[in-house]
């Protein structure tokens, strides 16, 4: 990475953000051995098989427990190129722990999360405290690839092109890399610093990064394609949907990932003081992340509306319930019918309840929605396809979008699920490439682990 | 990216992980998908005449939560037929010409061995290995370990074999004797060309304590067994380096007992081991276990800056030296880091019953024995207590201190505390130089 990169990339210690305490610390040496000894190296391991990126559990677990750290790194590496991130983010209660075979004996799962969060962050200092590279780099090669987006989709591709001797080029339309995983996550659980430094660590294997780019705006697609051996986007999701009432473009009413973007990486930007009471109208993980967050920033009172029933939200139980603890309320079968403002600003929200049809005011002063993003159609359509809802068409095993050069990975194809998707989207990309151009990768994906250059 | 492969007295191998001779090379389909999977060689299971085999025969030692401490068996050799056996043989030489494949062997008389010798090196193997080490059944018919307990049976039966055999030959020795340099030089006379060592101990593993019954039960009876798993390592540590220090054994070593994970075959190799064998880790946990064998000793040997795996064999034999030339005059005392201490006195009580007691806290003394010696609960009088943690000085806290005057340095505490790097033990500087028990004699000053 260049010097001025490297630059760009500090942020202020000014944000929210930095005031968040940590949810999930990393584990002592002596924690990551109990945890590890527990496991029992399961054979055809269930907590693998919900691994969306097929990271081989059992055997990293069981590489820490003989000390093997560097080979457990590398063992998730090889699976999954973003371990650092998902490590933290992934919402393992639903993924791997959540199959862990000790649940079916009544006992707490496996803590997967963060074992993998101590094997990647203690192999990574070795690997500066010793110089030794986990990941030697390859001879060059002549291919060229363009990655539209510097999330986690196209970061996992360029990784291993790059690991291949690839020349991979991401272009990014904001200043930052990184996507929502520097946008989005909700700071207890990883922090934009956290995300940079991945970043970092990714780029070094030889990705090329140019921020400030926007594919469709400063170059356009087609000239990708002319110039380089294949495209892919990972270009992610659009802006906030609002839902259309009255108020709507009011004071303080906002869009989830704004606010969050906001809280995460604005200067000096704040909020504890000026607000008392939030509405965050939806039901999936957005709503229940920034209502946690905004609790967690000392606001009075935080309400969820949802329109239908907790059975049936998108977000999941571990997040409500985690949620509730911070004082976060969760209120069901509301839809919204007007935001009401006074000067232009929030002083409440008229909804109806959608079993009784009874009329309901709450008293607020911000209103916040996160009821999804629009999807990022328009820049590429005339060479690719979509779903009805909007999701890029790919192939299952490849990736590859009915455009043989093209192809894509991530929010922009599955309309927003989680880093690990992404990732193991752009892992799916990037080998089905190197396979098109006949190329036998040196990580060998069913010797997980041993990659040795 | 180290050299993991080695050439044991002429038997090459990608790397030095073999299956030892036991059920994960009982035939032909297992052994391959071994190789597949990333083991470098494979110890057949023992040909012989064969026998029928007893069921159940495994029982096993589970110590706090472990499934398999210790695995007992009352198995004899192959129950398959020679000619299935030699077929798979060869079938599996054809498809991986690189892996090491070495025939174990028993049988008893001369004719025998030398039929059986034979058709082993049509088939293909790469090398032979006697089986003078089997403890149960066999031996009640005077094979395994009744011809490994007699060295000059062993050294007659080994150079019957070296005249007929044209491929390397390994002794696989029974620890079920007093000195083990007593059959490994026995072997060497006899000509062989390597050792394999441990062969499984002689044992009873337990009872059922409802019938009162031996374990693993045939019916309402069983039979004295072999022992072997992870509680068998150190015993079999202790046989390989006494072997490989003894100038009279000048061939090649196959480490063989107990060994599960890369640091157990990097401890055998240090000691000097050529190739490692492995049984019961795989019956526990299958040939998966490899990958990280390779892996994790790669890693370690990349870490030590050595360049193959040949660097590492034998390193640690010069070490282990005789008590009378251990140096009298070397300290060390026991450190406790209050700060990552977490008050559970376990090193307390170690010390205090077990030891020397000379661990304390500043609890409170305990009346009964006060005074009574100078050794007991309570810290000397003119003991200085640390100021454990600067924020609460004076507090009565649960975590302990050392006197470090009367810490003898046996590590128990060390050993009992189960925080890493809480409790450790300090060398003590000592200017007095180096001496030895020999080296008092030698003076004539004993004490
Ligand atoms: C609030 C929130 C919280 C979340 N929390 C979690 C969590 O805890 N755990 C988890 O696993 N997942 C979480 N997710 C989901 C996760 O962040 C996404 O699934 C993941 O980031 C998707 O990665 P991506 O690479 O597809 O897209 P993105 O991360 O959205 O990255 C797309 C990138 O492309 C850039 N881009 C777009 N168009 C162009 C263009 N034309 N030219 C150049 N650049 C362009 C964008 O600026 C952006 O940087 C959360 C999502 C949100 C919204
Ligand atoms: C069930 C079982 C069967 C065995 N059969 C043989 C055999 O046929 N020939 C032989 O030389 N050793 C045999 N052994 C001994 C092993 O090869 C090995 O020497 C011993 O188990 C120690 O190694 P371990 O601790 O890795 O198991 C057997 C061991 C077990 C557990
Ligand atoms: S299911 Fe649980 S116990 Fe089994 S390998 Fe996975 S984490 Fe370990
Ligand atoms: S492991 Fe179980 S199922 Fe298999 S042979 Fe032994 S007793 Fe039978
Ligand atoms: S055993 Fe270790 S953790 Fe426990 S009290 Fe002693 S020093 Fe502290």
């Amino acid at each position: 990475m260049t010097p001025e990169l490297q630059q760009q990339f500090q942020l202020s210690k000014t944000r929210l953000e930095s005031d968040f305490p940590e949810s999930k610390p990393l584990f002592s040496e002596s924690e990551a051995l109990i945890e590890a000894n527990r496991c029992l190296f399961c054979y055809d391991a269930p907590c693998t098989k919900a691994c969306p990126a097929d990271i081989d559990i059992s055997s990293f677990i069981k590489k820490i427990k003989t000390g093997n750290i560097r080979g457990a790194a590398t063992t998730i590496f090889s699976s999954n190129m973003m371990g650092i991130s998902t490590s933290q983010v992934c919402p393992v209660e639903e993924l791997c722990a959540g199959a862990c075979v000790f649940l079916e004996y009544n006992q707490s799962p496996i803590n997967i999360g963060r074992l993998q969060r101590y094997a990647v962050e203690k192999a990574l200092q070795m690997e500066k405290s010793s110089g030794r590279k986990l990941f030697p780099s390859h001879k060059n090669r002549s291919q060229k690839v363009a990655l539209i987006g510097a999330g986690p989709a196209s970061l996992a591709c360029a990784s291993y092109l790059a690991l291949e001797g690839i020349h991979p080029i991401i272009f990014e339309k904001n200043n930052l890399p990184g996507g929502l995983n520097l946008t989005g996550i909700a700071p207890y659980k990883f922090k934009s610093e956290a995300a940079l430094s991945e970043i970092n660590w990714l780029l070094d294997h030889g990705i090329e990064l140019k921020t400030g780019v926007e594919i469709g705006r400063d170059i356009h697609i087609k000239s990708l394609i002319e110039e380089y051996d294949a495209v892919f986007i990972g270009s992610g999701l659009g802006r906030d949907k609002f839902l259309n009432i009255p108020g709507k473009s009011g004071t303080n009413v906002w869009g989830a990932t704004a606010l969050i973007k906001k809280i995460k990486n604005e200067v000096d930007f704040n909020l504890s003081r000026s607000f008392n009471s939030a509405v965050i109208i939806g039901g999936g993980n957005t709503a229940i992340d920034i209502a946690r967050e905004l609790a967690m920033l000392n606001i009075a009172e935080v309400n969820i509306l949802y329109r239908r029933t907790e059975d049936v939200m998108r977000g999941y139980a571990h997040e409500i319930s985690g949620a509730r603890k911070h004082g976060v309320r969760l209120i069901e079968n509301i839809t919204p019918s007007e935001i009401m403002l006074e000067n232009g600003k929030v002083s409440g929200l008229r909804a109806e309840h959608s079993v009784t049809g009874e009329s309901i005011n709450y008293n607020c002063d911000m209103v916040i929605f996160a009821i999804g993003q629009e999807k990022q159609a328009s820049h590429f359509s005339e060479y690719l396809k979509y779903d009805d809802s909007g999701c890029i068409l790919v192939d299952d095993k490849t990736c590859q979008t009915d455009h043989p050069k093209i192809y894509a990975g991530g929010d922009s194809i599955n309309g927003g699920k989680e880093v690990v998707n992404a990732a193991a989207d752009g892992r799916k990309a990037a080998f089905a490439m190197l396979k098109s151009w006949d190329i036998q990768p040196n990580l060998d994906s069913k010797k997980k682990g041993s990659y040795h250059g | 990216m180290a050299d993991l492969s080695i050439n044991m007295c002429g038997i090459k191998s990608p790397n030095p992980f073999w299956l030892a001779s036991g059920p994960p090379a009982n035939c032909g389909e297992q052994v391959m998908r071994a190789f597949d999977i990333g083991w470098g060689g494979a110890v057949w299971k023992t040909l012989g005449t064969p026998v029928v085999n007893v069921s159940s025969r495994l029982a096993a030692v589970k110590y706090s939560g472990n499934a398999i401490m210790g695995l007992n068996n009352i198995e004899l050799i192959t129950d398959r037929p020679l000619e299935t056996n030699f077929k798979e043989i060869y079938e599996v030489k054809k498809r991986y010409p690189n892996h090491a494949v070495v025939v174990s062997l028993m049988v008893e008389t001369k004719d025998e061995w030398k039929e059986i010798v034979n058709r082993s090196i049509d088939a293909g193997a790469d090398g032979l290995e006697l089986n003078f080490g089997c403890p149960h059944g066999m031996c009640e018919r005077g094979m395994g370990s009744s011809v490994g307990q007699e060295p000059k049976v062993l050294t007659e039966l080994t150079s019957w074999v070296m005249d007929f055999s044209s491929v390397p030959v390994l002794v696989k020795l029974t620890p079920n004797v007093g000195d083990i340099l007593v059959p490994g030089e026995a072997a060497v006379q006899g000509g062989a060309d390597g050792l394999s060592l441990i062969n499984t101990i002689k044992s009873i593993i337990g009872i059922d304590l409802d019938t009162l019954s031996l374990k693993p039960s045939v019916g309402k009876n069983s039979t004295n067994g072999g022992y072997c798993g992870p509680a068998v390592k150190p015993i079999a540590l202790h046989m390989v380096a006494a072997l490989a220090r003894d100038k009279n054994i000048n061939i090649p070593i196959s480490g063989i007992g107990g060994i599960s994970t890369w640091q157990d075959a990097a401890e055998f190799l240090a000691l000097g081991s050529t190739s490692v064998q492995v049984c019961t880790a795989v019956m526990h946990n299958g040939y998966r276990i490899v990958e990280d064998m390779i892996d994790g000793l790669s890693n370690y040997l990349d870490d030590m800056g050595m360049k193959s795996v040949n660097n590492l064999i034998g390193k640690a034999v010069p070490g282990f030296i005789d008590w009378g030339d251990l140096d009298l005059n070397y300290k060390v005392i026991a450190k406790i880091d209050a700060d990552t201490c977490i008050g559970c006195q376990l090193c307390y009580i170690a010390c205090l019953d077990g030891a020397h007691q000379c661990i304390h806290t500043n609890q409170g003394p305990c009346s009964a024995y006060h005074g009574k010696s100078d050794h007991g609960m309570n810290p000397r009088v003119d003991i200085k207590q640390p100021i454990l943690h600067s924020h609460d000085s004076n507090a009565i806290t649960s975590i302990p201190f050392v006197d470090e005057d009367e810490c003898i340095g046996c590590n128990l505490c060390h050993l009992v505390c189960p925080v890493p790097g809480c409790l450790t033990m300090k060398e003590i500087p000592n200017a007095a130089g180096k001496e030895s028990w020999n080296d008092r004699i030698a003076k004539k000053t004993l004490l």
